[in-house]
């Protein structure tokens, strides 16, 4: 909004939580970016720096806890002020379980990097990541400049995201078909998949609080969905 | 003529409403201008007041809030220089016809001020004046009855049951604002009109008021008049925002208070202009 607060110091306490928001998602777009890298270049050093990494997000949202509630509090905030605050302890949910989920890949990649690589899964993964981090990259800037058309892009986008899942799934699960002997690796691999579809789930809730934020209703349009891989059979 | 605001606003107010409600409407407000002197106070105001509910009306100093709430029950007669244009209709009749009885208008649309404002008598006395001269009771048996009922439909009856002949004066704020409210539904009215009814008081005696008011709402229609947006927002189910005289935005109060349409509405709501 234009106009300034009368209470001058209710404008730092919201500049604030955008600050904070904003860090939040560098760090997690950071993360996963670090995490799909370390796992396509089997960098055991750059896992490891990601499972630390993961702590300085975890301390951010518990900074947004804390001063959501003290903002709530102290200033009852209304209208479009009572939805940035909102929707900010939303987020703030949103982007940890982000950097949780990257932390479990990273995890992984500890693991995969001691064994035998598998076909050309890693690939998939990292294309499918790359259109996670640019979601994540969108959702931010639509965030930053209460964009409603980037934030309602966001939101369309998770499609190709389940798509790739799905592809990846039977891709997986045949590599495990043709020689037994991938399934560890394949095991892990399918739950790296879930991972970063699963953090493609949260940027879309985050893209619908940034529509509610921006227009004060959440969105009613059905968001179409194409995840199929509980529904696979490879035979 | 000198006009303090310009009169080529749009005579609607944004409607800011997702719910419709199905009740009827008690009051309806047309066209609703209002001058002192030369002074515009109020420019085409058009509002509907639904039953049995409670209507804020918020806006800042000024804006012309309490002299809307004056319009109701025509109390703005009585200030000199004071002109009122357009309709106001209570049940579908307008209140500004020629022949209304305004005694009899201002039983039926009640008012509470800010200040507690009991007359210099007794308990029971400020609650029986306004019954004993629209003759509502036979008897003295009746006249206790009328006492009793609007003093425990006002939450006062246990704190007082024993020191009805004490003055009203003599009671703390929050009492005698509710001996006031119990002087008001004493005459039966229909609507209450309510004007910063709790601005004089602690937040306890605050909080009385406001579970009473929304008792009250049951069995009367209520407007009232804060400066408190989130009394407005915890009392009222409609809200309508006024700003120079103007009827900017009305709707669910939910509405008001979560996603506002004017600018000028945001503005307010947040904390932006005062």
């Amino acid at each position: 909004m234009e106009h300034e607060h009368i209470v001058s110091s209710f404008d730092e306490d919201l500049g604030r939580l955008d600050s904070i928001i904003a860090e939040m998602g560098g760090l997690a777009e950071r993360q996963l970016a670090d995490a799909v890298d370390a796992l396509s270049r089997r960098d055991v050093a750059l896992a490891k720096k990601v499972i630390a990494s993961d702590k300085q997000i975890d301390l951010l949202e518990e900074e947004i806890d804390n001063f959501t509630i003290r903002v709530l509090a102290l200033r009852q905030p209304m209208a479009e002020d009572l939805r940035a605050v909102v929707v900010a302890l939303k987020m703030a949910s949103n982007l940890e379980r982000i950097g949780d989920y990257a932390k479990n890949v990273a995890k992984r990649t500890l693991t995969l990097s001691a064994m035998e690589p598998v076909g050309n899964a890693t690939q998939t993964i990292q294309r499918m990541a790359r259109q996670v981090q640019s979601m994540i990259k969108n959702v931010l800037d639509a965030y930053g400049a209460h964009d409603l058309a980037k934030a309602d892009d966001v939101r369309m986008r998770d499609e190709e995201v389940d798509l790739m899942h799905t592809s990846l799934f039977r891709e997986l699960l045949t590599y495990m078909l043709e020689d037994p002997r991938n399934i560890t690796a394949c095991t892990h691999l399918l739950f790296v998949a879930k991972n970063v579809e699963r953090i493609g789930d949260h940027v879309t809730s985050i893209a619908e609080n940034v529509h509610f934020l921006v227009s004060g209703d959440k969105p009613t349009d059905e968001r179409p969905k194409n995840d199929l891989s509980s529904q696979t059979i490879v035979e | 003529m000198e006009l303090a605001i310009h009169t080529d606003v749009s005579a609607n107010a944004r409607v800011n409403t997702q719910g419709h409600t199905s009740k009827p409407h008690k009051v309806t407000a047309e066209g609703v201008n209002v001058f002192y002197g030369n002074k515009q106070a109020l420019n085409q105001v058009n509002l509907d007041i639904p039953s049995n509910m409670v209507t804020a009306l918020i806006g800042p100093s000024g804006c012309g809030k309490s002299t809307f709430l004056r319009c109701l029950n025509r109390m703005n007669d009585v200030v000199d220089g004071c002109r009122v244009e357009g309709e106001i209709n209570l049940d579908g009749e307008n209140i500004y016809a020629r022949g209304v009885d305004v005694v009899h208008l201002r039983a039926r649309v009640g008012m509470v001020f800010q200040k507690p404002n009991p007359f210099p008598k007794s308990i029971y006395d400020n609650v029986a004046y306004g019954p004993r001269i629209h003759g509502l009771a036979k008897s003295r048996t009746d006249m206790d009855e009328i006492v009793m009922t609007s003093l425990e439909k006002a939450g006062l009856l246990d704190e007082v049951r024993d020191r009805l002949d004490a003055p009203g004066t003599g009671l703390s704020g929050g009492q005698q604002q509710r001996l006031c409210i119990a002087r008001a539904i004493a005459v039966e009215p229909e609507v209450i009109l309510m004007d910063e009814p709790c601005s004089a008081l602690d937040p306890i005696a605050t909080a009385k008021i406001e579970e009473l008011i929304d008792e009250l709402k049951e069995n009367y229609t209520i407007i009232m008049v804060t400066h408190s947006m989130q009394q407005a927002a915890r009392v009222s189910q409609k809200t309508a925002f006024f700003h120079l005289g103007e009827l900017v935005e009305q709707g669910d109060t939910m509405d008001i208070f979560t996603k506002p349409i004017d600018e000028r509405t945001k503005a307010y709501v947040t904390g932006r202009i005062g």
